[in-house]
């Protein structure tokens, strides 16, 4: 099985810098847990919209990563979170083309459909946490399960 | 040793630290040699460790002689100072936090200092802590000189590597008549994009280009930032009368973009640089021509 080291971390996300950190990160995890090229890709650019998300409109927090999983299915799974002034309506969040910045406005739908499990927890004042989480594909015979 | 003892007692503490280091300096070094700043770093031999704590000891009697020896810029620490530097870098390299180098150096106090009390058992027990005394702050200074070293080697690093990094940043090549490209390479953020941007558009009016290629094959990632900025440069472009093409656009990369939502649809793109620059011929109504008389002709 795969150790935890190299794939637990905590990343304090504070700056432009901080970001290719959580990048090179996110990175060396997937790699590590065995995820195929294009999902290494999509969980990297998923993992550098959060994070900007939370640097930008948060105002700056913390990524956690984790292996999550068992029985042969492995999954990282990446939490994002900071203190800022939350969002007030998720759905409008969510929905493609709506910034508060000056984005493009495809972050956070963007990184809902680049992993597996998203899970978004905010409220106006109390900051917000992303949760994201991705399964390693395994091809049916060797897993069994996906 | 004789010679000593007659002065000994007229000299001041400094000059007895000096004479000390100078008449024990075998002695620290072989003890030095069993420190683990030391055995770690210099794993040839024991010998080598020997003589490179033979070196500090010499600087650092030179430094008392000079009376000097609060003074990290001392001469005699000039000598040394590529050798702690050395010492320090190893022990980073092989994961030691910078407190803990500093701590390892300070494990290299406590053996000269029993020498020293050793040495200078018949003396008064005032004249004894005066030189105690002054070899603790000798000793510290040394510790303030390495890590002091450590920082300026640090910081030479950083700054010979950013310069490494804006050099690589933005080369504009210039492929054709009338077409030119840049290779990004790394990461585009904000500041890098607005450079790119900057000497593209300066190359599309110098070089009179008719086609600007982008092209993205070192770019690890493109996320909805990134394909802004691009989209931004393009539009940019386009103002001036330059089209743009953006090439190396990896699988990995082009589900992503999918996934992501975003329309690259008002963006030329191509898979690769030569993808990108045949295209622009073709634009340009440069015909690529087979020399062999019998190939394949025209394309």
């Amino acid at each position: 099985m795969h150790t935890a080291a190299g794939v637990e971390a905590r990343l304090p996300i504070r700056s432009d810098m901080d970001l290719v950190w959580v990048r090179q990160h996110v990175r060396q995890a997937a790699a590590l847990l065995g995820f195929g090229l294009v999902d290494q890709t999509k969980l990297v650019t998923a993992a550098s919209e959060l994070a900007r998300n939370t640097l930008v409109h948060g105002g700056g927090g913390l990524m956690e990563a984790s292996h999550v999983g068992s029985s042969g299915v492995d999954g990282l799974r990446l939490t994002f979170s900071d203190t800022g002034p939350g969002i007030a309506d998720l759905d409008r969040a969510l929905s493609d083309g709506y910034t508060s910045g000056d984005g493009l406005g495809m972050g956070l739908g963007g990184a809902r459909r680049l992993v597996h499990d998203f899970h978004v927890e905010s409220a106006p004042g109390k900051g917000t946490t992303v949760r994201v989480t991705s399964w390693v594909r395994r091809p049916p015979r060797a897993g069994g399960a996906v | 040793m004789p010679e000593h003892e007659s002065a000994g007692a007229l000299e001041s503490p400094t000059h007895a630290v000096r004479d000390f280091l100078r008449r024990r300096r075998e002695q620290i070094a072989q003890r030095w040699a069993d420190e683990p700043l030391f055995r770690t770093v210099f794993t040839v031999s024991r010998d080598e460790a020997v003589e490179a704590g033979k070196l500090l000891v010499d600087a650092l009697a030179q430094v008392a002689d000079a009376e000097r020896v609060e003074d990290p810029d001392a001469a005699g620490f000039t000598e040394v100072r590529e050798q702690l530097a050395r010492m320090g870098a190893a022990r980073t390299r092989a994961g030691l936090s910078t407190t803990q180098v500093s701590a390892e150096l300070a494990a290299l106090t406590r053996p000269v200092e029993n020498l020293l009390v050793a040495d200078l058992e018949q003396e008064p027990s005032e004249r004894l802590r005066a030189c105690a005394t002054t070899l603790s702050v000798l000793m510290g200074t040394l510790r303030l000189v390495a890590m002091q070293t450590a920082l300026t080697e640090v910081q030479a690093l950083i700054d010979r590597q950013r310069l490494q990094l804006l050099e690589v940043a933005t080369p504009v090549i210039k492929l054709w008549d009338g077409i030119v490209a840049v290779p990004l390479i790394g990461t585009l953020d904000s500041a890098r994009s607005q450079v790119v941007m900057e000497t593209l558009l300066n190359a599309v009016v110098d070089q009179h280009a008719r086609f600007a290629i982008l092209d993205i094959t070192g770019v690890p990632t493109v996320d909805s930032l990134v394909a802004q900025h691009l989209m931004k440069t393009v539009a940019a472009a386009r103002l001036m009368g330059a089209e743009c093409v953006v090439s190396g656009i990896r699988p990995a990369i082009a589900q992503t973009i999918v996934h992501l939502g975003l329309d690259l649809g008002t963006v030329k793109t191509r898979a690769s640089l030569a993808d990108a620059l045949g295209y622009c011929l073709h634009e340009l109504g440069a015909n690529i021509v087979n020399a062999a008389p019998d190939g394949p002709g025209r394309r």
